[in-house]
């Protein structure tokens, strides 16, 4: 079985995070990249299966500058058998298509059984590349998963909406995408970090996977303006004395909002 | 005139998601709005009918087999394409329209954006507004040229068109052959109750891990009654299983900009601000002083919630008779 886990850089969440005013994309130099939470999740999913099934080979795969190397290899340093990296400077600020077809067309080159995705990347994105990616490689997608079971031929779990859960299952090849109600990253180890250096990294560029980025026939979304907002400061703050209850649905009572 | 198709979506007991009337809202400020609903067949007459009142102009429908995920409906929302040639194709940020949508953009190759807050139309066609990083930044996106493709935070746009003669559509939908995931089993979420949803309310009340335990988030449903409130709740609080995963506000659940937001028992950490900082009013009651929601609350206090909250509740109860 060959999984691929599509895993993305982000910044981190404990820093401040910032969108370059000229640019509008992320500001790489705002806060510390790291791998986003989620994609460690999406690779333990992976790592978890393939422990339970010698033979099971785990690509990680992302789209992200050259930069990006060091947190790919965390992911190899956790186990993933193999890397493939796609770095191309006309790929800067790839909208969502763009992302999702040259990340399909890594995945046709690659081979795969199963797709795992993070359900929701935190640098805001959509949620959206896993289904998008699916339709491109023409198989079924089975989104924000709570729960993962894989077989040899099929992928099954829980899917939580604000109506109710599903339990919902899909013939592989498939793509999924899972949420955080799946366990975390395994901690990487020296042994483990050891052994990254020596695992294949493959990297590719737009061309070689037949994606043109600049193709005048295909519209694309893109950024016009970005402005940031002034940040929100404290008010009031009081300490209990015994009457604060009292005081607060007065507060309340003033704003109109009781 | 110009068209924006809103795929609409029928909630398990037959009626449209609460979505409805902002998604048609939304899209009658790019052109004119134009309802799609995929269900099954003893369903569609009546969100047809619902659409129509919401101020929809056209309805199309297709029934669709509900135990084959998303890609009926694909196929749908891609047949009234075809038929209508809109300017925009818009649809809620909920699990199923948005996973709908984006295997839409991906088979029509068209721009995608996605959890906007708002939509417009200039003389170069249509504009995307988003709120980025909790609401730290306000980004707005185009596509270069022809139609967009959008999912609309719920809760962004209020209000209601006024209603529209009914006009119905059956579509005449080509299935892609593309293999669909199956749905072997649903159960439904317990019959919500009269709280109102937590997406697009106008009062929230959140507990954390401060709560202690689920016994103990009682006293944040009440205190939710009390104001009318819906209920939220930090990573922590769903993590310790106090409340569904549903019910997460921040960076990972859901953003809420309503007029009044309660923090209980809530530190406050930078992933739970993203979701809730744009609210108008913030209260917070925490024990540590130096927990970071005081930061941004413009009423906070430094106390045990289990004394503070009761009160409160007795308080706000008398005020109200
Ligand atoms: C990638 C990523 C995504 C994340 N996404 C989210 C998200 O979407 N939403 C989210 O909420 N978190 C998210 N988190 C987690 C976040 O970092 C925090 O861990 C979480 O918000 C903490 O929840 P809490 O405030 O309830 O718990 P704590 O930080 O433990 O705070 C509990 C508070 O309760 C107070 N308290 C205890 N007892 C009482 C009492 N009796 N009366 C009053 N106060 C009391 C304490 O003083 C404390 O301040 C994310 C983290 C990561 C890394
Ligand atoms: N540039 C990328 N490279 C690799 N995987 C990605 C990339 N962008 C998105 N993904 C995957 O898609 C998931 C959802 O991302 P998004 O649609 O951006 O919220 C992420 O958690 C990743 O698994």
């Amino acid at each position: 079985m060959k999984i691929v886990v599509l895993i993305k850089e982000v910044p981190d969440t404990w820093g401040e995070r910032r969108l370059d005013l000229e640019t509008g994309l992320a500001d790489r130099a705002a806060s510390a990249p790291v791998l986003d939470e989620i994609n460690e999740r999406a690779v333990e999913a992976a790592l978890a299966h393939a422990d339970a099934h010698p033979g099971t080979e785990v690509v990680v795969l992302t789209m992200a500058p050259a930069s990006a190397t060091a947190n790919v290899r965390k992911a190899l340093a956790m186990g993933a058998s193999a890397a493939v990296h796609v770095v191309d400077d006309t790929l800067r600020g790839a909208d969502l298509l763009l992302t999702a077809e040259v990340l399909a067309a890594a995945i046709r080159r690659t081979g795969f059984d199963l797709v795992i995705g993070g359900n929701l990347s935190t640098d805001g994105g959509g949620g959206v590349v896993p289904a998008m990616v699916a339709e491109l490689l023409g198989v079924p997608q089975l989104t924000a998963l709570s729960s993962l079971a894989l077989t040899h031929d099929t992928v099954s779990g829980d899917r939580v909406s604000d109506a109710g859960t599903m339990r919902v299952s899909a013939a592989l090849p498939a793509v999924v995408s899972v949420t955080e109600a799946l366990p975390e990253g395994r901690f990487t180890t020296f042994k483990g970090i050891m052994a990254a250096k020596k695992k294949p990294y493959e990297t590719l560029d737009a061309a070689t996977l037949g994606v043109e980025p600049e193709d005048p026939a295909q519209a694309r979304y893109i950024m016009l303006s970005v402005a940031q907002r002034p940040p929100r400061e404290g008010g009031t703050k009081i300490v209990d004395e015994g009457d604060a209850g009292e005081r607060l649905a007065a507060f309340l009572v003033a704003e109109g909002v009781a | 005139m110009t068209v924006a198709l809103v795929l609409l979506e029928v909630v398990p007991s037959g009626a449209l998601a609460a979505s409805s009337a902002g998604l048609l809202v939304a899209a009658a400020r790019v052109g004119e709005p134009v309802a799609v609903i995929a269900g099954p067949a003893d369903v569609l007459p009546g969100a047809a009918e619902a659409a129509a009142r919401l101020g929809a102009v056209r309805v199309h429908t297709a029934e669709v087999d509900s135990s084959a995920l998303t890609g009926p409906v694909v196929d749908a929302v891609a047949a009234a394409v075809a038929a209508e040639n809109p300017d925009l194709v818009l649809a809620s940020n909920a699990i199923e329209t948005r996973d709908a949508v984006a295997r839409l953009a991906a088979r029509l190759r068209l721009p995608l954006a996605t959890d906007i807050v708002g939509v417009a139309r200039d003389d170069l066609g249509v504009v995307a507004h988003h709120s980025a990083f909790g609401g730290a930044f306000t980004v707005d996106g185009a596509p270069t040229f022809g139609p967009l493709v959008a999912t609309l935070r719920p809760g962004s746009v209020e209000g209601q068109l006024d209603p529209q003669p009914l006009m119905v559509r059956g579509l005449e939908v080509l299935a892609s052959g593309i293999p669909s995931g199956r749905v072997e089993a649903f159960s439904e979420t317990a019959a919500a109750s009269t709280r109102p949803e937590l997406r697009g309310a106008a009062a929230v009340v959140a507990g954390g891990r401060g709560v202690g335990s689920k016994k103990d988030f009682a006293l944040v449903e009440q205190l939710a009654d009390a104001l009318g409130a819906a209920v939220g709740a930090s990573r922590a609080a769903v993590d310790a299983g106090y409340v569904p995963a549903t019910a997460q506000v921040g960076q990972t659940g859901v953003s809420v900009s309503p007029k009044l937001y309660v923090a209980l028992g809530i530190s406050g950490a930078i992933q739970h601000r993203a979701g809730m900082q744009t609210a108008r009013t913030i209260v917070a009651i925490d024990k540590n002083p130096e927990a970071p929601i005081f930061d941004i609350a413009d009423f906070g206090i430094v106390g045990d919630l289990f004394t503070v909250v009761p009160q409160l509740i007795s308080a706000l109860e008398a005020h109200k008779k």
